[in-house]
């Protein structure tokens, strides 16, 4: 699938909701399912620090793709790292730089994403587009 | 008014509280009708422009019961009142290894300007200690107080917590030992007394925000004694008696501390909140207030696994509190989802977070115009939290 294909799938997803708790039951659901990150990787070194909630987030690359670990300590935020990895991970530099995160704003989290909500998740999205953009430089290199 | 669907509980009156009708009126007022720039003009609109500033600030001196006028000085809000304090106070009075005495549990607008005069001079910052209730180790400040304290800057109400501090023995143990004192009220003067001559005490900040008036105005109250000793700490228009390029005079208490065209629609607008305020009845906003914070301690207290930060008897109507188990952060989420608009995090107190060893927490700050039924909303909210996450 295309990232914009796994968008469209998420978008349809939470369109059969019309409450916010069940939005938020849904984003809690795949908070607690997020695939725990080695422990290892969550340190400084991989920490996008927010004002609330923190999150870690590790890259690994094997030359073609990139796929991505991460974890918060906030359930809800967690959630949505959740999201973002099934969009972004296990894609190509090309891919993850030249993609457009409409389903953000489709599913009604725009303000979990804009710069005045300190959770750590914008920067987040920012940190896998500059992984995407050294491993791409690096592939050139 | 409604948010997602649902009317809105505003338990973040700590942060800044909502406004009379009365407040926006006068402000518009202002802005509509005699709108001209304050202590210039020979024109009429200046001078009724300058004569309701001067009303408001005559408003404020009468509802903390300040000796003079001329020792009300209206700055940006509490923060920029500390600032101006920690600048010309320290400037003239504190030196290299002089010491200034603060809490643990203030906010981080009464930690910093602070740190900043202390680093600028060489002088040392003191801290008095916090029991696990949150409330200052009395003892522990008197042992503190020594020939080199210049200064004790406490809040009269913990932001993070909602505890009252002693301030009049703070202020009583500070002045038998010539130290002068600062209290910061920006959470003190909605909920509290706020009488400095019954204080005592040497310098009082608030922000109007706080206490229903308009954003971007506060006060510094200063005992003249003090202020006429302390230079001005910004230079600029209407603080002046003279300007020559070789040497300029300052204007007179309390003009000479505020350089530049003042944030007078919402200094007018403050005088009309504080007569909101006493039109309401400071002792019903006290009892209402009172029992809130007895019911919401009760109706929270109750739900398993939730935890109460700062017990103390003398607390405003602020309830900071953890769910086991649940970050402070998806609590407020769901919380604002339920219309409930709470404050979770540090609460710009990050030293006294540490001190609990806790990274925040959410905070319900209550004012008299909430209910119990409101409070009721934030307990059925709280426990619906706890059943999403469990």
């Amino acid at each position: 699938m295309t990232i914009n294909e796994v968008q469209d799938n998420i978008i349809e997803e939470f369109s059969v909701f019309d409450d916010w708790m069940d939005k938020y039951d849904l984003l809690i659901d795949l908070g607690k399912d997020l695939p725990a990150i080695d422990p290892g990787f969550k340190t400084k070194d991989f920490l996008i620090e927010g004002c609330q909630s923190r999150v870690w987030l590790h890259p690994e690359f094997n030359g073609n793709r990139i796929s991505f670990t991460a974890d918060s300590d906030a359930i809800i935020t967690r959630g949505i790292v959740a999201l973002l990895i099934k969009v972004l991970s296990d894609r190509t530099p090309d891919e993850i730089i030249s993609a457009d995160l409409y389903f953000i704003d489709k599913i009604g989290l725009r303000q979990n994403l804009s710069p005045t909500r300190s959770n750590g998740l914008l920067s987040m999205v920012r940190q896998m587009k500059l992984y995407a953009m050294a491993y791409q430089a690096k592939n050139k290199a | 008014m409604r948010v997602y669907n649902k009317p809105l509980v505003y338990f973040d009156n700590g942060a800044t509280t909502q406004k009379p009708q009365s407040v926006l009126d006068a402000v518009n007022e202002v802005y509509t009708t005699y709108y001209s720039n304050i202590h210039r003009g020979v024109h009429i609109l200046s001078d009724r422009a300058t004569e309701a500033y001067e009303n408001a600030r005559e408003k404020v001196r009468l509802f903390i019961n300040a000796e003079k006028k001329e020792e009300i000085i209206f700055t940006s809000g509490a923060t920029g009142s500390i600032n101006a304090v920690a600048f010309s106070f320290g400037e003239r009075f504190i030196s290299r290894g002089d010491e200034i005495i603060i809490s643990h549990l203030e906010h981080h607008a009464n930690i910093v300007p602070w740190q900043m005069i202390c680093e600028r001079k060489g002088a040392i910052l003191r801290v008095i200690p916090v029991d696990d209730n949150g409330e200052i180790i009395f003892e522990e400040y008197l042992k503190l107080l020594s020939p080199w304290t210049r200064l004790v800057a406490v809040a009269q109400v913990s932001n993070a917590l909602g505890i009252i501090l002693p301030v009049s023995e703070i202020i009583e143990a500070a002045h038998s030992r010539n130290v002068p004192v600062l209290i910061d009220g920006a959470q003190g003067i909605q909920h509290a007394a706020a009488d400095v001559r019954a204080m005592d005490c040497d310098f009082y900040v608030f922000s109007g925000h706080k206490i229903y008036g308009p954003s971007g105005i506060g006060v510094l109250y200063g005992k003249t004694k003090w202020l006429s000793e302390m230079p001005p700490y910004q230079g600029g228009g209407d603080m002046v008696e003279k300007v020559t390029f070789e040497k300029t005079t300052y204007n007179e208490l309390p003009f000479r501390f505020e350089a530049g065209t003042m944030n007078f629609p919402a200094a007018i607008g403050l005088g009309a909140a504080l007569d909101y305020v006493l039109s309401i009845g400071r002792e019903y906003i006290g009892k209402g207030e009172k029992e809130l914070l007895a019911y919401a301690t009760e109706r929270l207290s109750a739900i398993k696994g939730l935890r109460i930060y700062g017990n103390s008897a003398n607390k405003i109507s602020t309830i900071s509190f953890l769910l086991d188990g649940i970050h402070m952060y998806d609590t407020g989420m769901i919380l604002d989802k339920l219309g409930i608009a709470v404050r979770t995090g540090t609460h710009c107190a990050q030293p006294v977070m540490d001190r609990f060893g806790i990274e925040g927490t959410v905070r319900a700050s209550m004012c008299f115009y909430n209910t119990i039924e409101e409070i009721d909303e934030l307990g059925t909210g709280i426990e619906r939290t706890i059943t999403m996450f469990a």
